[in-house]
């Protein structure tokens, strides 16, 4: 057994006991750092892999931004506990059944004889002047720029719905109140003003 | 060596796992959010996977597209999540079936 192989095999433990332990986890907060852990093995694995680049994003972009953000909300709002397992128990079989048929159609489909090292051999490593950064940035500003410059615009998309969403201070904001309207006095929009008549003033 | 069905079933597994978590915590929308983000960790580490063993760096490419696309998604349903527990006062699913679908 080769080292990678020892290292692949311990990252891929922890992946999946972190990720039992998240869908299994009866506070939502544990179940985030869970989630936290296995995202850490996922990153390990994608350097593993040679996609340093990538594993960094989903260090900084996953655990730093969108982990916090959960942490952030469940904390901000007051969960019923009891409530959350109401149905547990009830469709636990049906999803193992599930999984299990899923994992052993895979395995029989994505096994070493069709994806093993002699149908499709690993590749040579490259060196240290190799840049994972400079490869994907050569691919990112050429071939697909137009991608990138719509996903730049779906994220500028997902800023301003989710601050629509939760805004609760309506300031400066335009808005219709039909019972307002409907029940409108005379004398709430009309003001008589007397003025005096310039005929009087000059007698 | 590793091969890359050890990848291919490694991700199949987790991919399952996230399957489960949403069949069990089917009241609890949070956790459903993190199991969708489960899955999408599976199926990035499958395009990684093919990526390498390929050669091909557009595998790359589109988990930088699926980790824009996801961190939107989260950042908007959490926003519907607040304003549910706002205007309902539970985020439990039940709750939410007024449209009686």
């Amino acid at each position: 057994m080769s080292s990678e192989q020892i290292i692949f095999y311990i990252l891929s433990f922890w992946f999946i006991a972190s990720s039992l332990a998240m869908i299994f986890a009866r506070n939502a907060a544990k179940a985030v750092l869970f989630l936290v852990l296995g995202f850490f093995s996922a990153a390990s694995l994608w350097i593993l892999l040679e996609a340093e680049f990538l594993a960094i994003t989903l260090i900084l972009v996953y655990v730093g931004a969108v982990m916090v953000l959960f942490l952030f909300v469940i904390k901000m709002l007051n969960i019923d506990k009891s409530t959350l397992r109401a149905k547990f128990a009830g469709y636990l079989p049906l999803g193992l059944i599930v999984a299990l048929i899923i994992i052993a159609e895979m395995t029989l489909v994505l096994g070493g004889a069709q994806f093993g090292l002699e149908v499709m051999p690993s590749p040579a490593k490259h060196g240290a002047d190799y840049s994972n950064i400079t490869v994907l940035a050569m691919q990112l500003y050429t071939t697909y720029v137009y991608p990138f410059e719509l996903a730049a615009v779906l994220l500028l998309i997902a800023i301003i719905a989710a601050i629509t969403l939760v805004h609760k201070n309506e300031i400066n904001r335009k808005k219709q109140s039909i019972s307002e309207q409907v029940n409108v006095k005379a004398k709430d929009r009309v003001r008589v003003v007397s003025i005096a008549s310039p005929s009087k003033e000059n007698k | 060596m590793v091969s890359l069905s050890d990848y291919l079933i490694l991700s199949s597994i987790i991919f399952c796992i996230g399957l489960v978590g949403i069949f069990i915590n089917r009241t609890n929308i949070i956790t459903l959010l993190m199991c969708v983000e489960l899955i999408l960790a599976a199926v990035n580490t499958n395009f990684i996977a093919f990526s390498h063993f390929l050669g091909n760096e557009a595998g790359q490419i589109f988990v930088f597209f699926i980790l824009t696309v996801a961190a939107a998604e989260v950042a908007i349903g959490l926003a519907i999540l607040t304003l549910l527990f706002r205007v309902r006062g539970s985020i439990n699913v039940d709750v939410t079936n007024s449209l009686k679908g």
